[in-house]
């Protein structure tokens, strides 16, 4: 403890430092915006063309596609780019580091899909539905993280929930015929895989990056073990569920745009916003949740007080565990129905970056998720609109955003005191 | 399966009888000890994995009532099947060495030490990634971007292996390595410039590095400098023949000059971490941060130092690939040797020469671990589980004491949390 206070006073030279360093970053990444839609975008687009941003999709009442003059809104977007820049610096006081950089990437984002698609058709609708499908996985993956890491355990082994969630989810789902009972497996295969981690790193107080990427090489190396010698062989009966599928509410999916958008979705999505409801009001509004970042910050002043570190962390990474577990099985019973070699492909890192992009807070977490999950549903736009942009270089972005974000360039990120320190009673 | 119960002559004094000394030696606890300890119960759930997955096994468990004998029987066999398999495949038949040996012929002899020969092969990327990492280890860093730093490595002696043909092989072999370790470095720079600047956590940085080499690899393999012709495929240009490594034993064995020299960078690691000045202050570092800053060490630079030289080995690892067996990159190169050089690093405890013999431990288990999916019809991935398990009990000591009931002295190294 007195090597924290040791080092207390360097660490906020520091933090002054960088607070500065990310006032001028966050300026800079919006001129650079502005750069690319005016030097880039706008000197390649002639002042006729137009696009049409289609926002209708069945259930709500239409909404006429809206015709966008391309050039004008190019010029329109980069101006008010350079000028949320000039107010990000003379906005002493903004404690909402992310709220104009924010703004700026929305509109950039509009400004990029009017450019790619000049002459044709953008169905909008179609591209945020498509992205908050993708965060689902992602929201609840950074959920998971969020809830062991703030009572001071990393979870890098949400890729393995995940993956051994999906499994679970799809084998359960398909040999009972009944998908409740596959997600209840499902989300229970996540806890027993944080109960794993709990084992090894509360109890016996392993190293916890260490165990959370073994656990990821060991849940993937089952996976498709048991994938190619018990699924494959009977493909029908043990790895074909069937999908939830989407639970219309009346009325609500009515409303124009984001009526199909959330309140036409499967169960996945409505459980996603219910845990992310849960863990942002239990985190921060109940007596639980203050003991929760009471031992993430300082359990040794949390165990004077008389709470139990261990049983609070244990409860946490377990929970954790079930919530990436429910994320694990939207990818088989929540959508594509089967469970394939590494599905996961990664995802659950980009969960945790989600959650360390959030800043450890869960409506963080899925605004980073959305946005993630928004730049993988744009390469499938772009590919239908054969954009001059190679997907590889959007696929990049959620992860130069997370570098960029730790590098303390734009935004800070401060992770709870005791993250990943073991702790023995003395 | 459980360990021998702690007898009456194991806690007695120093002296005592052989029989004591050893029963001390067991109960100890030691790396050795618990390592093959671990060693056993990974192969222990190994073969339970193993019989969950035959489904004549499992019949045979349903009719445990009507025939245990049977239930046992069968369970034994396709885990005996499955394990055999393994070992054949990583070293060989000995009886088929020897025969081989006493006939002379090429042929025979080719055939005989093809499992070694493949051993071998697996064995060396994994070496230099385990000792890129571990390098990173004993400075206190956790380099998880193995897998982006091979990938760089295998880029840059690709491109170096067929940019400039016609070079003699004496300039242009070690011109192609020279260029796959400055890019692999590179890729090790950046989390370390970082950490060294700002203070992002290397197991962040270079974990999403990993994916944006992914990503690159992919785009580079669809422009014109790297695709090869007719470009089709997201398949790199071949090296020339005057960059790839000479093979050692005939051309009917892959095994290649790579393995020597990851042989020689293990005792070139060994001697930078414990007889140069850099290695000593590595270690500093790696033993404790606030001594080596009031000793007047440089952080922020052996820092930049460690990752840069680690990503430098790791990217060695894709050199010695390309160069030396696939002699070309393609999409998703390198698969997980990048993230399975973290757990040799582990099971080598951060020692080089430790590292060397995990790596050749998960050699042959890659090398067995296909002849069991040929010849045993059991998924490759089986060895995944192995390795995983494995490196699970030996980063967790306490787990092993726990089952055998034995006394480990020290626990499993703690790197800290995200700022650390």
């Amino acid at each position: 403890m007195s090597d924290a206070e040791r080092t207390s006073s360097g660490k906020r030279e520091l933090r002054k430092d960088l607070a500065s360093i990310r006032r001028r970053g966050l300026a800079i990444a919006l001129l650079v915006l502005a750069a690319i839609d005016l030097l880039v975008f706008a000197r390649t687009t002639s002042s006729a063309s137009m696009t049409v941003f289609e926002l209708s999709a069945p259930p709500a009442i239409p909404v006429p596609p809206i015709h966008i003059p391309v050039l004008a809104t190019l010029l329109a977007i980069g101006i008010a780019c350079v000028l949320l820049a000039v107010l990000q610096v003379l906005w002493k006081g903004n404690q909402r580091t992310y709220l104009l950089l924010g703004i700026g990437l929305a509109l950039s984002g509009i400004a990029f899909l009017a450019w790619a698609g000049q002459g044709e058709r953008v169905d909008v609708e179609g591209l945020l539905t498509t992205s908050l499908i993708e965060a689902v996985p992602l929201t609840l993956g950074a959920l998971s993280g969020l809830l062991c890491e703030r009572s001071g355990v990393i979870n890098i082994a949400i890729e393995g929930q995940f993956l051994i969630a999906a499994f679970v989810g799809a084998l359960v789902g398909s040999a009972t015929g009944n998908l409740w009972i596959g997600l209840l497996c499902g989300a229970l295969a996540g806890g027993v895989v944080g109960l794993i981690l709990a084992v090894f790193t509360i109890t016996y107080r392993a190293d916890q990056i260490i165990v959370g990427v073994v656990i990821d090489a060991f849940a993937l190396g089952l996976t498709t073990f048991f994938l190619l010698s018990l699924l494959v062989p009977k493909q029908m009966t043990l790895n074909s569920p069937a999908v939830f599928g989407p639970i219309p509410i009346p009325l609500l999916d009515r409303i124009p745009i984001i009526g199909p958008l959330i309140f036409d979705q499967n169960i996945m999505v409505y459980l996603t916003i219910i845990i992310l409801v849960l863990v942002q009001v239990t985190l921060f509004q109940t007596r639980w949740g203050l003991r929760v970042r009471a031992v993430g910050e300082h359990p040794r002043a949390a165990e004077t007080v008389g709470i139990k570190v261990l049983r609070v962390r244990y409860r946490n990474v377990i929970l954790g565990g079930i919530v990436a577990g429910i994320g694990g099985a939207s990818f088989t019973i929540g959508s594509t129905g089967q469970f394939a070699h590494n599905m996961t492909a990664g995802l659950g890192y980009i969960a945790l970056a989600a959650m360390i992009f959030g800043r450890w807070r869960p409506l963080g977490a899925l605004g980073a998720a959305i946005l993630f999950g928004f730049f993988d549903a744009l390469q499938f736009t772009l590919s239908a609109l054969n954009a001059p942009i190679p997907s590889n270089f959007l696929s990049m972005f959620p992860y130069l955003a997370t570098i960029l974000a730790v590098a303390g360039l734009v935004g800070r990120v401060v992770p709870p005191a005791a993250d990943g320190q073991p702790y023995a009673r003395e | 399966m459980t360990g021998a119960p702690p007898g009456p002559g194991a806690g007695s004094g120093a002296g005592g009888s052989v029989v004591a000394r050893i029963a001390r030696f067991f109960l100890s606890g030691n790396v050795v000890i618990v390592t093959f300890l671990a060693f056993v119960s990974a192969l222990f759930i190994g073969a339970i994995i193993i019989v969950v997955a035959s489904p004549d096994a499992v019949a045979a468990w349903g009719r445990f009532g009507h025939a245990p004998g049977a239930a046992f029987a069968q369970s034994w066999h396709v885990i005996a099947t499955a394990y055999s398999a393994l070992f054949i495949g990583s070293i060989g038949s000995p009886r088929g060495i020897v025969d081989a040996i006493a006939s002379g012929s090429g042929q025979r002899l080719s055939n005989a030490f093809y499992p070694l020969s493949e051993t071998l092969v697996a064995t060396t990327p994994l070496m230099m990634s385990g000792l890129g990492i571990a390098l990173a280890f004993r400075a206190g860093l956790f380099d998880i971007g193995g897998q982006g730093q091979l990938i760089l490595g295998a880029l840059g002696a690709t491109l170096a292996g067929f940019l400039v043909p016609g070079l003699p092989i004496y300039l242009h072999l070690p011109l192609a390595i020279l260029f796959g370790a400055a890019f692999g470095a590179a890729w090790g720079f950046i989390p370390g410039i970082l950490k060294a600047r700002t203070g992002a956590h290397e197991v962040i940085t270079s974990m999403m590095l990993n994916y944006v080499a992914l990503n690159l690899l992919t785009f580079l393999l669809t422009t014109a400098l790297f695709q090869a012709p007719p470009r089709y495929q997201p398949v790199s240009k071949s090296v020339a023949a005057t960059a790839r490594l000479p093979h050692l034993a005939g051309p009917s064995l892959r095994v290649n000059l790579g393995i020597i020299l990851a042989v020689a960078c293990m005792v070139g690691v060994a001697w930078l971490l414990q007889r140069s000045t850099l290695g000593f202050k590595f270690r500093m570092l790696g033993a404790n941060r606030e001594a080596a800053r009031v000793a007047g060490v440089n952080i922020s630079l052996q820092y930049v130092l460690a990752m840069t030289l680690a990503g430098a080995i790791v990217g060695l690892a894709g050199t010695f690939m390309v160069l030396g067996v696939d002699y070309k990159v393609a999409a998703g190169y390198g698969g997980t040797i990048g993230f399975d050089g973290i757990t040799v690093a582990i099971l080598g405890q951060g020692n080089p020469y430790g590292v060397g013999l995990s790596a050749l431990l998960f050699g042959a288990f890659a090398a067995g671990g296909r002849t069991m999916q040929l010849d045993a019809n059991i998924p490759l991935q089986l060895v995944q589980v192995l390795q995983a398990v494995l490196v699970l009990f030996v980063a967790a000591p306490g787990v092993i004491r726990t089952i055998f009931r034995i006394r480990v002295r020290g626990a499993g190294r703690v790197f800290g949390g995200w700022s650390g």
